[in-house]
């Protein structure tokens, strides 16, 4: 397949948005939605296997695909261009791939829902706007794709626009994400200033030089990474700007599974593996990008083991394994980050679709106390998340088993390497691992074995007798999902969740590797190694990293590191295998076999467990230290916008009434009264005419 | 040729005749309230002004002044129909002359 098909892929979901919204003007075509935007969606994966032979080989000025000249204002030159390197390859599989299965699966779950075809036209744009987001060959361009998933993110969102609470979660996606924005737009705009570009190849090899080169950072090296990572932090839902994912849960659960989990908040952890030089650049950039994503993993696990509703759960989860990611990148490890990047997207996906499965089955029921056992009603979905769960909690030889244990791995070795930090978040992400077993499985136990017992939902008429071929409406009974168009994607995603570890483990290294994303090696500077600490000691263990390159000159002391007496890899494997086992086992004692106990600890910890339960109170602390000072500082602006600027106008609006006011009474309205005024005007006239005539 | 009245009549004689009608009728236009009257007070008004102007035609032994008056007497008709015509209305109107009854204008 020719290469230059690949400037398409963004523009088809995009004409395929156009095209339900054409879809939405009359009833009778709003079926058609569904499948023009899975089409939509599957074409361009189709051209992505097509053209990836050619694409991954593209080499120097090639990798440059140019559609048209965006903008030009005299040397700042934007093109509507796209990079196309193997990073760029591995991101668009992840989005039109996942992308498509959920879309079909979306078109049974939003059968007969009010807003099929809006539904499906926010799809189509959203996979517009970050397949631009992640081939983008300038920041410009990335950042027209970053605010463009963030508005689908807000449409997708408050799709229920009845419900408040979807309103509110819209609402707040969107503030926050504008925060973690301006400091991404002030980031490009510093990145202007130093590199004379925003090109992603003339930025990326210019830092890269400067790295190499070990060129001390000027004050706008050290800045642009902060700035840029505050975009990352808002996007990908990192602390300090994480509250706003869980709340997201409000829209569809496809929206949840493709945008909130899959696709667009991983935006942040392909952007900072995108400029990963640039972050190199600054010497505290990473280890703070690994600092918040380790304590962000260990936070969000606490927050999900007391959460009761079924997507919060997931959520919390995400955002999670997000941290992980983060502290994948922090570590140097760009290709822990993607690789976590690729394998969650096919369990997180699965398990927020069979999530929503179960959602549909029991008429919009998420609470985890209202529902037990469900496993013979829903044999398919049970195993389907099942898949999903081992994954997600590490079981050894799944996909997250893989991609989890490199980045502990990695910031393992950083540890070693002397930095006391990656040794705390490596032990922190050890930790987090046992607790995402756990209340991963904490869930599925809860949900699937056990006793059977559920509560229906007080969603009726939520796509009721609408052709699953079942002749009872919602109301009565939780039933299995039909194969076409729900359980054949989800089964293409567990395949994925429990094998993609495995298969692509060497071809992710290999595309990491030829990409931009791969990090930069410095001479060794051993001297400094010291006095620089997290600097020095980062590029130390990037090439440590490099698993065949023993003969690496940076690597100071020529070995490899050791853990009992293993390679690091191999022993955090065997490891967090231990851990995830342990998670496991536990979660089943406690939440299968042995439930009044759990109640009976649950309730002896009460505190905790409220704590938990209200998310440690972050919301309350954002509304009490940010919201209402915000709105009192906008109540004294709207007070005093009432009393002085508008006291002082309509001060100014009485003068003229004033003067009117003090000629009025000469306004007699009698005819002799304005003749008198004429005589004595004409008389007074006639004095001073005859006064300067003679 | 012998010598009348009129000879020993100066221009000033004119000018102050002329300006005693423009006066009452200033004063009649003033004070009274029918509207009639005030109209014809107008009237009086224009008389003095012609009277004057005939005097200055006199005095400079030309035409112009007179010429003048000829118009403002045709104008002086024409208006008097009109206005005279209007008054009727106003009459209709408000079956009073009186014109302290228009008084719209009041501020």
């Amino acid at each position: 397949m020719p290469i230059e098909l690949i400037k398409l892929i963004p523009w088809i979901p995009l004409l395929g948005a156009v095209l339900c919204g054409i879809c939405c003007m009359k009833p009778a075509w709003r079926k058609a939605a569904g499948p023009i935007s899975v089409l939509s969606i599957f074409i361009p994966f189709l051209i992505t296997c097509g053209v990836y032979s050619t694409a991954s080989g593209l080499v120097g000025d090639d990798k440059l695909q140019t559609v048209y000249q965006w903008m030009g204002v005299g040397g700042f030159k934007v093109n509507m261009g796209y990079f196309v390197d193997p990073l760029t390859m591995i991101m668009l599989f992840v989005i039109t791939g996942i992308g498509s299965l959920i879309a079909t699966y979306a078109m049974g779950y939003m059968k007969g829902e009010r807003g099929y075809a809006r539904f499906f036209m926010g799809v189509s744009l959203f996979i517009f706007a970050m397949t631009t987001l992640v081939m983008a060959d300038n920041l410009v361009l990335l950042y027209l794709g970053w605010e463009g998933v963030g508005l689908c993110s807000y449409l997708l969102i408050g799709y229920y626009y009845d419900k408040p609470e979807a309103v509110a979660a819209a609402k707040k996606a969107f503030i926050v994400n504008r925060i973690g924005d301006l400091g991404f737009a002030l980031g490009i705009f510093l990145t202007y200033m130093t590199y004379k570009s925003v090109s992603l190849s003339a930025v990326t090899t210019q830092a890269s030089e400067f790295v190499a080169n070990g060129i001390d950072p000027t004050s706008a090296d050290l800045w642009i990474p902060f700035l840029l990572m505050l975009g990352a932090f808002g996007k990908s839902a990192q602390i300090p700007l994480y509250v706003w994912l869980p709340d997201a849960m409000a829209g569809p659960t496809p929206v949840s599974a493709l945008v909130h989990a899959a696709t667009m908040v991983t935006a942040g952890v392909y952007m900072i593996a995108r400029l990963i030089p640039v972050f190199q650049l600054s010497p505290y950039a990473l280890p703070t990008v690994a600092a918040v994503g380790g304590v962000t993993a260990l936070l969000a696990g606490t927050i999900a083991l007391c959460q009761y509703d079924l997507k919060k759960v997931f959520a919390y989860s995400t955002v999670s394994q997000l941290g992980y990611m983060f502290l994948g990148v922090g570590a140097l490890s760009t290709f822990g980050g993607i690789f976590h990047l690729f394998t969650h997207a096919f369990f997180k996906a699965l398990l927020f679709l069979t999530a929503g499965s179960v959602m549909h089955a029991l008429a919009g029921q998420l609470d985890l106390r209202a529902m037990s056992g469900l496993r013979h009603k829903m044999p398919v979905t049970c195993w389907l998340m099942f898949a999903g769960c081992l994954a997600l909690a590490g079981f050894p030889f799944t996909a997250g088993f893989f991609s989890k244990d490199t980045i502990l791995a990695e910031t393992l070795i950083v540890g070693m390497e002397g930095s006391t930090l990656f040794y705390f978040l490596a032990i922190l992400g050890l930790l987090t691992a046992f607790l995402t077993a756990f209340y991963t499985f904490r869930l599925w136990f809860r949900v699937f074995m056990g006793p059977e017992h559920y509560e229906m939902g007080d969603e009726h008429g939520h796509g009721d007798d609408d052709g699953h071929g079942d002749d009872h409406g919602h109301a009565h009974e939780p039933h299995e999902m039909p194969w076409w168009p729900m359980n054949a994607p989800l089964a293409i995603l567990a395949v994925g969740a429990i094998f993609a570890g495995m298969f692509f483990h060497t071809w992710m290294h290999e595309s990491i590797d030829a990409s931009t994303a791969h990090p930069i090696a410095v001479p060794a500077v051993d001297s400094h190694a010291q006095a620089e600490p997290a600097y020095s000691i980062i590029q130390v263990a990037s090439d440590a990293e490099g698993h065949g390159n023993e003969a690496d000159a940076a690597h100071a002391d020529g070995h490899h590191h050791t853990l009992l007496g293993m390679d690091v890899h191999l022993a955090m494997q065997i490891i967090s295998a231990f851990i995830a086992l342990a998670g496991i086992g536990l979660a089943a004692y406690f939440h299968w076999l042995n439930r009044p106990l759990t109640d009976q600890i649950a309730k002896k910890f009460g505190v905790v467990v409220e704590v938990l339960y209200n998310k440690y109170y972050v919301d309350e602390l954002y509304d009490a230290v940010i919201v209402k000072p915000l709105r009192m500082l906008g109540h004294g602006f709207y007070l005093f916008d009432q009393f002085v600027i508008n006291g002082l106008v309509i001060t100014v609006g009485y003068l003229p009434r004033l003067a009117g006011w003090s000629v009025q009474p000469t306004q007699s309205g009698k005819m002799q009264g304005y003749g008198l005024g004429m005589v004595f005007g004409v008389a007074v006239a006639a004095l001073l005419v005859f006064k300067w005539a003679f | 040729m012998p010598e009348t009245v009129m000879d020993s009549l100066t221009l000033s004689h004119f000018l102050l005749t002329g300006a005693v009608l423009f006066c009452l009728g200033l004063i009649g236009f003033i004070t009274r309230r029918n509207l009639i009257i005030m109209f014809l007070c107008t009237e009086m008004m224009f008389q003095g002004v012609a009277v004057s102007l005939v005097a200055f035609s006199r005095f400079h032994l030309n035409d112009t002044g007179q010429t003048f008056v000829i118009f403002v007497l045709t104008i002086a008709a024409a208006e008097a129909a009109l206005a005279l015509g209007l008054v009727v209305l106003l009459f209709r109107r408000k079956r009073t002359l009186d014109s302290l009854v228009w008084s719209q204008l009041s501020g």
